[in-house]
């Protein structure tokens, strides 16, 4: 009698425990809902919308890539602990992030997963991690070098890197040279004939997912004439690579006699390009001007500041005003953001430098609202308040710059700040 | 003699008060050097772009000018950096920072030393200031 209740007790114990655990576990292999802040984190965004500052104080924090149980991989600027990139987890679902595990012994820009693996950028190598089924690395120690022996300049050096549904592979390799001066930033100093820096840099280069220790003459110089990209994303709507340039600087203290100072800071436009094999965006021989709608002869190569450049070089399909520094690109795939959202662009602006002395610009994130590949609206500012000052004369008055962008399982929006290592979450939550 | 003693005493007084005026006089009037001030135009036009408003430079990008030993140190590497540029990732403060600068050779021995002794005396830099006669020096001497 007594053995015939126990056993029923039992199983129905272990039902419990199991129930429990199973319960726990598929909670813990879910995003965490998201919840915004009091503050929204001190940004200032459209209405429905709310923002939670999940981390900070990570470092000099850049791309940043989710995983689809909503941890996170972030690839630092500079070392800490000897570690340049991080991993972090919530879970303890209070919607702030711990970082879990720290690796990679090399600092660098670029992180993204595409089909089981974790990629890295170094700024003049890329690596890859096998991931598990959960998208955790398999052995932080071991990654496989599959690109290597990459130009870094003085500037310009960092690898931004994104993957088609093809395995391959697109790497940016940012110019070292801001025109391609003979005296780089220089006072009238020409352009140097034929710009031989486009022969290793100033483009996207096309590598093998899955081939080791691959250089330049595996590579396809995929398209050319881009000062530096550093925002990239891959639009599987379209299957295209879509690109951010920094724009040159220097107009009016290069070429004085023809730019003003105001010109040069609000010239030329930072632009979105729709890339296809083989085309050429113009640098170092032209740029393009977002007040008279043309792309310029640049003055080191005969311009005077109204000459039209050849038409042989491809249009944007968006500009910007000048300087911003879009350091990511994301195209929004999710559904957690009302419709009108989906597919479009979000450009993250780290801010200018090469305003003064007029104030700066940017410091913070837009939307380009997008129909089949094209903009299909002009763009508006999403997330601002980064800062945390009401303009910003000097960079480093800001507090916070927004550098990477990536999208959670939920359709939720993380981006980093490279000042101090802060990591927001912006979500909808509007009924 | 009482008289004279007044009149040592105001003569003294008037000595030490009059030289007191000059020494304030000298203190408010360092600033205000025509060197430092035309260094200032100097700066607006060519520096400033990149060291900012501020001189606070821009991070990872150009360095920083106050109170760093680039500024207030070696006087000969300062006037060549104007001279000749500068190509060298520098570390400031546990940041790097390796944006090329263009050499700036074609201002005067005059332009170099105003701008130079403006930046060294601005940013919260306190330093001497630096005579064309140094940078000509330095110019010859490549």
């Amino acid at each position: 009698m007594r053995k015939n209740t126990i056993i029923p007790i039992f199983i129905a114990c272990l039902l419990f425990i199991g129930t429990l655990f199973s319960f726990m576990n598929k909670y813990a292999n879910e995003i965490t809902p998201f919840k915004a802040d009091a503050d929204n984190a001190g940004l200032k965004l459209p209405d429905g919308f709310g923002a939670n500052k999940i981390a900070d104080n990570l470092g000099r924090a850049r791309h940043i890539i989710t995983t689809k149980d909503g941890s996170i991989y972030i690839k630092l600027m500079r070392l800490v602990n000897g570690k340049g990139i991080l991993f972090l987890q919530d879970n303890d679902k209070d919607g702030k992030y711990e970082t879990q595990l720290a690796f990679g012994d090399y600092l660098g820009t670029g992180i993204t997963i595409k089909k089981g693996y974790l990629y890295a950028s170094s700024d003049k190598e890329i690596f890859r991690y096998k991931l598990d089924d959960a998208e955790k690395v398999i052995d932080p120690l071991k990654p496989e070098k599959i690109i290597t022996g990459l130009i870094a300049g003085k500037q310009h050096q960092t690898k931004s890197i994104v993957l088609d549904n093809d395995d391959n592979v697109y790497v940016n390799i940012g110019s070292p040279s801001n025109s391609c001066q003979e005296m780089d930033r220089g006072l009238e100093s020409k352009g140097r004939a034929g710009c031989p820096i486009l022969d290793s840099a100033g483009g996207i280069w096309q590598f093998k997912a899955d081939k080791l220790n691959q250089t330049y003459v595996d590579g396809v110089k995929y398209a050319t004439g881009l000062r530096n990209v550093m925002g990239l994303d891959w639009n599987t709507q379209n299957n295209t690579l879509y690109v951010m340039q920094h724009g040159r600087d220097n107009l009016s203290s290069s070429w004085p006699k023809l730019y003003t100072d105001k010109q040069s800071a609000e010239l030329p436009a930072e632009v979105m390009y729709m890339l296809k094999k083989g085309d050429n965006a113009g640098w170092p021989y032209t740029y393009y001007d977002p007040f008279l709608n043309k792309k310029i002869l640049a003055p080191e190569y005969g311009g005077d500041g109204k000459k039209e450049g050849s038409k042989e070089f491809i249009d944007p399909i968006v500009a910007f005003p000048a300087h911003m520094a879009p350091n990511g690109l994301l195209f929004y795939t999710g559904n957690m953001f009302p419709e009108r959202y989906k597919n479009g662009a979000f450009v993250a602006f780290h801010g200018s430098w090469n305003r003064a002395p007029e104030k700066q610009a940017g410091y913070f994130v837009v939307f380009v609202p997008f129909k089949d590949g094209k903009p299909a609206g002009k763009w508006e500012v999403f997330a601002d308040g980064f800062s945390g000052v009401n303009e910003v004369i000097v960079p480093k008055e800001a507090q916070h710059r927004p550098c990477g962008l990536a999208q959670g399982s939920d359709g939720s929006l993380f981006v980093t700040d490279d000042v101090k290592g802060a990591v927001y979450r912006i979500g909808y939550t509007k009924k | 003699m009482k008289k004279i003693i007044c009149a040592a005493i105001l003569m003294i007084g008037f000595i030490l008060n009059s030289t007191a005026q000059t020494t304030k006089k000298t203190v408010a009037k360092a600033p205000v050097s025509p060197s430092i001030v035309n260094g200032k135009l100097v700066y607006t036009k060519y520096c400033m772009v990149c060291h900012q408003i501020d001189g606070g430079g821009v991070m990872g990008l150009n360095p920083p000018l106050s109170k760093t030993e680039y500024v207030l140190g070696d006087q000969k590497r300062l006037i060549n950096i104007v001279l000749k540029g500068f190509n060298t990732e520098i570390e400031i403060d546990g940041d790097t920072y390796a944006n090329p600068m263009p050499g700036l050779g074609h201002l005067t021995d005059q332009q170099v030393a105003d701008v130079l002794s403006f930046v060294r005396n601005s940013f919260g830099n306190k330093a001497s200031v630096i005579t064309p006669a140094q940078v000509k020096v330095v110019r010859a001497s490549k």
